[in-house]
Order: structure tokens, then sequence, then C-alpha cells
């Protein structure tokens, strides 16, 4: 079967892709373009390390075939930082410990940045609903609940 | 939630320590990478050419294997090799590993690929590889095999009576008088124990005994096992993957696929969470066959359902715990006998169930059996402390009625059987300084437990204990020319180690921590060193890279003494620098400085470390947990969790917090959600995410941790093991908890809430 | 005397189910080789992936560590962990 040719945005470039019809968008960032940033943990849409966002909407790319991104802008873990500054949300992991091993960590933050963007002082209980779709099995959650709430913080400015 | 009240031990025992680094909580080392989506994982690797292999599993739980016919599957365009068991040599039962724990090679080659006959639910039978992973699954689905499907058995307690299906028919168990003649699934029994139980029972005023049950329940770690293999035509193969040890999977790896060790090379990824259960190899030396049959590199990606199918859990088993006590308080006896399912072979972590139940306790009469019952689950793996959370939950949750009885309070009972230096432990030998008694001081004394409680809420106090490890390890310490230090070892960093290598690095070097450069090296590339586990990289790890650091120190004092025509004598190391003591001005030279006239004064300048770690202290925890019952659904929620910890000193202390928090909360999953679920046939029925539920971000509260800090006289910066112990106490802590919030005594894990709701019906 | 103490499964099949003995050894090795002297056969299970506390501090797989007059030396399964 001939593969699809989709023309998409990521991170703000261009780019076109060729894939089948049963890939996934997740198989066609990490296989087809090699941006491996973006994990796979489950494939079925319950760990949320895959997170990304597809017209600013947070998704699990497991869940997206890799034809539904024709015309669509998606973001992912890799172009959360701006050059070489961090985002605040990647800063306050870092000096918040919010993460062990790291494998959830792409996940977390773009699922963090997407709730920012919508609510920017959630309280602790809006934040943990947010992210209980963002599996993580090193942390107990504490320290990324922290993370995200100092980076909130200095977003808005405090 | 808390954090007002939360104390900080840790900031205040370290100034008065007087390290300037140790106790500090610099940035990571490999932050950055894992921030930005760069850090490379298993699955993370792809090469050239790189083929795509596929595991094909049995859909029984016990089935002698006919046939396997490949046929189909070669002759499908694109597929490169196929392999079975009849590519991998027979390993006798007299192969053991070097090395690493004792592990029988002929059971672990029969694991990851099937002989004979399947043993569970998704063993695995055959291999195949190809250039594309929607051909490799053609190829998967073309592989005929032929079953003869057996009877199946589950459970431990099922398992060892007489009628039971046998998994393995040359199996007969050890520790029993007269030897039996007839095979069976129990492996072995073991017995630890001190003084007479029936004489600690008889002078006892109150007795307590109750029967727990707890259900088989998997590590979680979000990362699949992945690995990429490339075989050449010289016989060599290089290996990419995430384990737990770059060694462990070369030793592992090798023996399986009857190489020489030299013949592998492991490259360790970055690895997505183990807990244990990256201790062992699936994957690796299915990809190195398939790549040395197809002549090209094999890529091996697990899916979640295999990794719960197939993968380490850890056992589920049954115990029983009887404890006597005198109207003070004082315990006179305690016995524990556990059965553990250790899946398809022999190897449940009984034994150490056995020996941690009753070890914070100083008792005079103690007697533990352990049952080791191969059952037709995955053959389990290491999961933090092995063993001990589910002694710990029949011990500490029968400590609890204990209490009750007695009219006391359950930190007071503990406190006053606490073990102490110089006790003997449940398992023979005594105690050095150990810092149990501190937990229970820094528990009673924390606001939590004297905070007030709402409805339906319940509050659980439980301990627990893990012996901690040392152990052969490596380091080396390369000086640059611009005065940084790499620092390496071959330890995988599985929660942020090369902190704390850098951390004692720096601290020994007495230099900035930003000048260390901590890296991990592959099994080319360093002396060995057994794996990440167990509690010991810190404290063993560590160990090496103080003394690769005292290494390198004399050398850059003999560079200062050539400098300065004096006797490495008369130069001291202080702060970074070289101090010339017969200098009337106080002369020094920088490390920096030092380093970059290397070339005049020598050379290149580089230390190692090459140790069998020992003196490793045993840790001790006590959590507190306030659980509140939903008395309409059953719903039990933790509402507010400390756990205090005996952690000797913390060199980096979030990352103490972290695994003190990370181990609580999977211990909360243990008790409240996890579990495997097999239907009648034997296969798994919960084998994703969205059925065996671990614990989510909004199912919990903050986790406050208190890190009581005991130094260990094995350490020179006092380190103790701090990973293994934060999972024992909370099954009990969770289950006191419940017991005080709905007054029924839940003996049967996970505590979910059906379970509870027609418990507390029935005690209406 | 060292007081030394074997795992009751070694003590069954090796040592008749005496599991506590008084030994004089300078070091692991030698302890192990005067054991198995007395029981045959004990040496080669001892040898093989054993911890051995002495003085209360474990010793994974050790040799050569020093043992003491007084010392209690325990036989104890490896440790492993997660």
């Amino acid at each position: 079967m001939a593969k699809h040719h989709v023309a998409t945005t990521i991170n703000g470039d261009p780019v076109e892709y060729l894939c089948d019809t049963e890939q996934t968008l997740l198989d066609v960032l990490r296989d087809n373009l090699q941006l491996t940033g973006s994990k796979e943990g489950c494939a079925s849409g319950d760990c949320g390390a895959c997170s990304v966002t597809i017209d600013g909407r947070l998704v699990c790319a497991c869940l997206v075939l890799g034809v539904e991104a024709d015309g669509c802008e998606v973001g992912t873990i890799e172009g959360i930082a701006e050059g070489d500054s961090l985002h605040p949300l990647q800063q306050h992991f870092l000096q918040d410990a919010a993460l062990q091993c790291g494998i959830c960590t792409p996940g977390f933050i773009v699922a963090a940045k997407s709730l920012l963007e919508r609510n920017p002082n959630p309280t602790e209980t809006e934040m943990r609903y947010w992210l209980a779709g963002n599996l993580c099995r090193c942390t107990g959650y504490d320290k990324i609940i922290t993370a995200v709430t100092n980076a909130a913080s200095e977003l808005r400015g405090e | 939630m808390g954090k007002e009240e939360q104390f900080d031990t840790a900031t205040q025992s370290v100034e008065a320590s007087g390290y300037k680094v140790v106790g500090t909580r610099p940035i990571r080392p490999d932050g950055i990478e894992k921030v930005t989506g760069r850090a490379n994982f298993g699955a993370d690797c792809n090469l050239p050419g790189m083929l795509v292999g596929r595991i094909i599993r049995s859909p029984h739980a016990h089935a002698r294997i006919v046939s396997i016919n490949t046929d189909k599957a070669l002759a499908l365009a694109g597929v490169k090799a196929v392999v079975t068991s009849a590519d991998f040599p027979e390993i006798g039962p007299k192969a053991r590993g070097a090395g690493e724990a004792p592990v029988s090679f002929r059971d672990m080659s029969r694991n990851i690929m099937a002989r004979d006959k399947a043993l569970y639910d998704g063993h695995a039978v055959a291999a195949v590889a190809a250039t594309t992973a929607a051909i490799a699954d053609q190829a998967a689905a073309l592989i005929e095999v032929e079953y003869e499907v057996l009877p199946h058995v589950l459970d431990a307690r099922e398992a060892m009576k007489p009628d039971a299906p046998l998994l393995h028919d040359d199996l007969f168990t050890k520790g029993l008088d007269p030897k039996p003649e007839t095979p069976s699934n129990v492996s072995q029994r073991f017995e630890f124990g001190i003084g007479d139980t029936a004489a600690g029972f008889a002078a006892a005023d109150v007795i307590v005994e109750h029967d727990f049950t707890t259900q088989c329940v998997h590590q979680g770690y979000i990362e699949t096992h992945a690995c990429v293999a490339n075989t050449t035509e010289d016989g060599m193969s290089t290996v990419w993957a995430s384990s737990q040890g770059q060694f462990m999977v070369r030793n592992y790896s090798a023996t399986v696929c009857g190489m020489d060790i030299t013949k592998v090379r492991v490259m360790p990824a970055e690895i997505g969470g183990g807990f244990g259960g990256k201790t062992t190899v699936y994957l690796e030396p299915v990809a190195i066959m398939l790549s040395k049959k197809a002549g090209k590199p094999v890529k091996i990606v697990m899916n979640r359902e295999d990794v719960f199918r197939a993968t380490g859990p850890t056992s589920g088993g049954h115990a029983h715990a009887k404890i006597g006590a005198k109207k003070d308080g004082t315990i006179t006896a305690g016995e524990l006998t556990m059965e553990y399912e250790a899946g398809a072979f022999p190897g449940s972590p009984v034994q150490f169930g056995c020996m941690t139940g009753y070890a914070p306790y100083d008792i005079e009469n103690v007697k533990a059996v352990g049952f080791d019952v191969v059952v037709n689950r995955p053959k389990v793996a290491a999961y933090r402390a092995p063993g001990a959370p589910v002694a710990a939950f029949a011990v500490e949750s029968a400590l609890d009625e204990l209490a009750k009885k007695l009219g006391m309070d359950p930190i007071a009972l503990r406190e006053k059987n606490a073990a102490t230096e110089g006790t003997q432990a449940a398992y023979g030998p005594k105690f050095q300084r150990i810092g149990y008694l501190e937990t229970l001081q820094a528990a009673k004394n924390h606001p939590h437990y004297s905070a007030p409680l709402g409805p339906n809420q319940g509050r659980g106090v439980a301990s627990g204990f893990w012996f901690n490890i040392g152990g052969e390890s490596s380091a080396a310490m390369h000086v640059n020319e611009d005065g940084t230090v790499e620092v390496v070892t071959a330890n995988p960093d599985i929660g942020g180690s090369r902190a704390s290598m850098g951390i004692m690095a720096a601290e020994v070097l007495g230099i900035d921590v930003s000048q260390v450069k901590p890296l991990i090296a592959d099994t080319a590339s360093s002396a060995y060193s057994m794996l990440t586990g167990g509690s010991r990289v810190t404290f063993a790890v560590g160990k090496a890279v103080c003394e690769a650091a005292d290494d390198v120190v004399v050398q850059l004092r003999e560079r200062a003494a050539k400098v300065w025509d004096v006797d490495i004598e008369a130069v001291e190391w202080k702060d970074g620098a070289a101090i010339n003591t017969k200098s009337d001005s106080g002369e020094s030279l920088s490390l920096k400085a030092i380093a970059n006239t290397a070339g005049k004064t020598g050379g290149p300048i580089s230390g190692k470390a090459n140790i069998n770690a020992t003196g490793a202290g045993p840790g001790f925890g006590t959590h507190i947990c306030d659980i509140e019952v939903d008395p309409e659904t059953g719903r039990s929620s933790v509402v507010r969790y400390t756990a205090i910890q005996d952690v000797g000193t913390a060199i980096h202390p979030s990352y103490v917090e972290g695994q003190l928090q990370g181990g609580a909360v999977q211990g909360i999953g243990w008790a409240l959600n996890e579990e495997y679920i097999y239907d009648d046939k034997g296969c798994l029925q919960n084998g994703g995410f969205l059925d065996y539920r671990v614990p989510v971000a909004s199912d919990l509260p903050m986790i406050d941790t208190v890190l009581v800090e005991v130094p260990n006289p094995g350490h020179r910066f006092g380190v103790r093991g701090v990973g293994e112990v934060p999972i024992i106490p909370p099954l009990a802590a969770v289950a006191n908890a419940v017991a005080a919030a709905a007054d029924v005594r839940m003996t049967d894990l996970p505590i979910s809430p059906p379970k509870l709701l027609a418990a507390i019906d029935g005690a209406k | 005397m060292a007081k030394v103490v074997l795992q009751r499964e070694v003590a069954r099949d090796f040592a008749n189910g005496e599991a506590e003995l008084e030994i004089l050894a300078d070091d692991v090795r030698q302890l192990i080789n005067k054991l198995d002297l007395k029981f045959p056969g004990i040496g080669e299970r001892l040898r093989d992936r054993t911890a051995v506390a002495i003085d209360g501090e474990i010793f994974q797989d050790p040799l050569l560590q020093p043992i003491h007059e007084n010392s209690e030396v325990y036989f104890l399964p490896m440790i492993e962990g997660g």
C-alpha cells in the first residue's frame, strides 16, 4: 500500500513526511523524524510519556495517526526550550529535582506547559488532575507538583 | 499540604557537618538532556540498516511445545531471521553467574526462550527480525506453534498441594528432612530464627495471629525493555541497552548465547526506571542471535503488555504472623510462615522476607519459615527490598493489632522493642550502629503524628528494615588540562547518582561541583562494577569515587612537590589546592594550575579505585499514613503521608527525599490498587496501565519526608543506601490507617474498594 | 574460638543439622577449609555465592576477611536488592 504524504508544522518548522496508514504520530516522530524526545511507555494513551500538542491541544501521540497531523501544528518536547534558554518548567524540573530516571519528564513538561497556558495559576488539585494522565513511577509526584507550582509562579512574574 | 510543618533535619545537620558540597542540592549533571528530550534511552538508539525484532509468546499458561514451524514466516519478503530455543545452547544446571547475585543460567536461558514447555502466558517461544515493524508483525503471525495445553496453577498454596499441576519434573524441594523422593513445585524451604518461640509464646500475656495474602505486583517502570544488538562477521556483538548494569547484560547475554564475554560490548543507555526489574535480561540475547543470523543490527522494543506478561513482577503470596507479648508490651516471641510465588522458575525473595520481617525488633525468640514456590506466572525479578514488603505487611499489621490489644500507642510499642546497636537481629548477627529508634522518635515528634483527623479518617504507622549492600565497584578520574575532572563510573544512573558521584568527588578534591563531570562508561571502557541495585551505588560506587579522588589528590601533591622542589610530605591538600607547608608565605597551587602544567611535571593525571566495598550500613524507616475511607464506596484515599528514614548522610538531599517519596508511593499502590489479574485459563487480564493501575498524581497528597541522619561508620561521609527501605513500611502503614478509619483489619492486598466495602458491610 | 552459625538448610544437608559450631580460623577462607575437612562437600556450598556476617557486618562473597578469636560468624544468603 502506498505511503501517505503529510505536510505539517513541527515546533514551528514546516515538515513533510511519508507514512503508512497504521503508523501513529508517535512512530512518525520517533522513527521517521528521529524526534525521540517523545517516549513510548504504553502505546495505549495511559501513561502520557508521548504527550504532544496538536494545534494547541494536548494529546498522546500514540493515539493519533501520522496522517491526522496533516495541516496541523505539532508541538513536542524538542520545541519547548527557546534557543539555548530553557523554559521555566524545564528550569524548575531541574532545580526542584522533579525527575529521577527522566523517561516521563518530556511528557510531564509538555502537559504542564499546556496546563499553564490555559490556567496560569492552578491549584494543587487542578495540577494533580491535569497531570493524572502522565505516569511517573520514580518520584511519587511530590517534586513534580512543586516544580510546576514554582514554574507557574515564575511565569506569572511573581 | 503539610509542607509548612516539614522538618528539614538534613539541612540542619549539613550546616553542622563542615562539608562544603556534601548535603547541597546542585542541579544534576545529566539534567538538561533529560528535560529537553535529548537523553537517549533504550529505545532511542538507531543504527543504519537496522532490522525490527519481534518476540512470539505463548498464549497459554502451561503447555508442551509440540512443534514450531517457521517456514511461512521465513518465506515472507523482508524477513531476515527467525530464532527459537534451538538457536541457543542448552545450558546445564551447574552454570552460575560471576560477580552478580546467584542466578541459574539454565533457568534464565529457558525463561528468555521457552524450551520444551511454555510455563506462563507470555513466555517467549520464538523471535523474528524483518526490515520493517509491519513485516515483523506479519511474520510473527505466520510462525506456527503447536501446543499441548496442560493444567496450570497460579497460587502458591494451591501449587504446594500434592495433586497440583507440576511445572518441572526435576524440581525436588531443598531444605527438607528427609530429602523428598518426588518432585514438587516447592523449590526450597528456608528457616531463620533465634531462641525458642514455644517458650516465648508460653511467657506471653497476649498473642495476636493473622493470615495475610498479597498479590503479584509489577515494578511498573515507564520505559519498556529495549535494546539494539549489532553482531558482526568477526563474532563481536555490540549491544545498546537500557538496564541496571551493563556488565550484568554482558555477562548474562554472553552466557545465554554461548559467547565469550569479551565478544560482547554493552553500551549503557539511559534507563527509564528499573526498581530491580532491570537486573536481568530478556531481549538482549535474542537480539544478539537475530543479528548474528541476519548479519544486520536488530532492535527489539517490548510493548507494555509484554512487560506485564513476561518481565519481573515481584512475588505475591501468603504470610502468617503470630506475635506474643507481655502486658507491658515486651514482645516475647514472633513467628512468620510465608509462601511466595516465584513465577515459572525458582527464586522468589522469600528468604529475605524471612530475614527482614522481625529485623527492626529486639525479640529473643523468632522463627521465620519460607517456601519458594513455582507457579505459572512470569519469573519474578527483584523489586525494591525484594521480599521485605510482604513480610513487613504481615508483621507490622500484627503489631498494630497487638498495640490495640495492649492499649498501647503503636509507636510506643515499637520503641519498647526497637533494635539498637548490639541487638541480635532475627536472622542472626548483631547490629552495629543503626538508627531505627531515631526514626521512631522523629515520627512521634512529627506534627503529623498529633494532627487532628477528620471524619472517616484513620492514622497508621509502620516500619521497615533493609540490609543494604556494597560489592564490586570501580571508578576512574581524569584531570583535564583546564582543571575540570571527569568522573568515570560504570553504573547506570537510575535516579540522580551522577549528581551524588559528582558531589563526593568535588568534596574530596575540594573543588566546585560544576568542575566535575560524571559520566558512565561502557563495558570496554571501565573496570567491572556490579549492577545498580540494592541501594548500593551512592554507598559503594561512591566509596570507589572517593578513593579515586584520594589517588588524584596524592598525584596532585606529588606534582606540586616537584614544582616547589620539596618532599611530598611537605605538601598539604586543602580547598582544591596544594599548600607548601615549607613556605612562609603559604605558597599554593590550585588544581587548575597543576593541571595546566601537568606536561612539565610528568604528564596527564588520572586516578582510579577498584574495590569490593564493605561496611554497608542497614537502613530503617518509619512511615505515618492518614487514610480517608468513603463508607459508601469503600474507596481509600491517602490524605497525608510522612516518610521518615535513617539515611546515614544525605549526599544530595533532594534525590534522597525523592527515593523516600517514590518508594512510599509504590508501596501505596501495592497496598491499594495494584495486582495481577488472571482469567481461568491463566492468562493475564490487566496487562496495561489502564487496568493495572499505578498511583497517578490525583490519587496522592504531597509526601513529606524526614531525613534522619545517623552516619554509617562504614563510609567516610556516613552514607547508607536509601532506595530499598521506603517501599517496605507503606503496605502496613496503609492497612493500619484503614483499620483505624473503618474499624476493619484488611489482611488481603490490594485494599480495593469492593473488598473494603464487603469487609465494612460484613463487620456491621 | 569463633562462634560460627550455618544456615539451617546447609547444616541439615552437610553438618548433620549442627548449625552452631566453635572453630578457630584467621579468615573466611581458612574457616571454610576447616569446615570442609569436618563436613566434606560443605566447602563448595559455602564458597558458592554466600554472604558472611562477621561481628554484625555483612560481607558479600568474602574470602580473605579476617576473623577474630571471639568473632561471631553467620553464613547468610548473598543479599540481593532492587
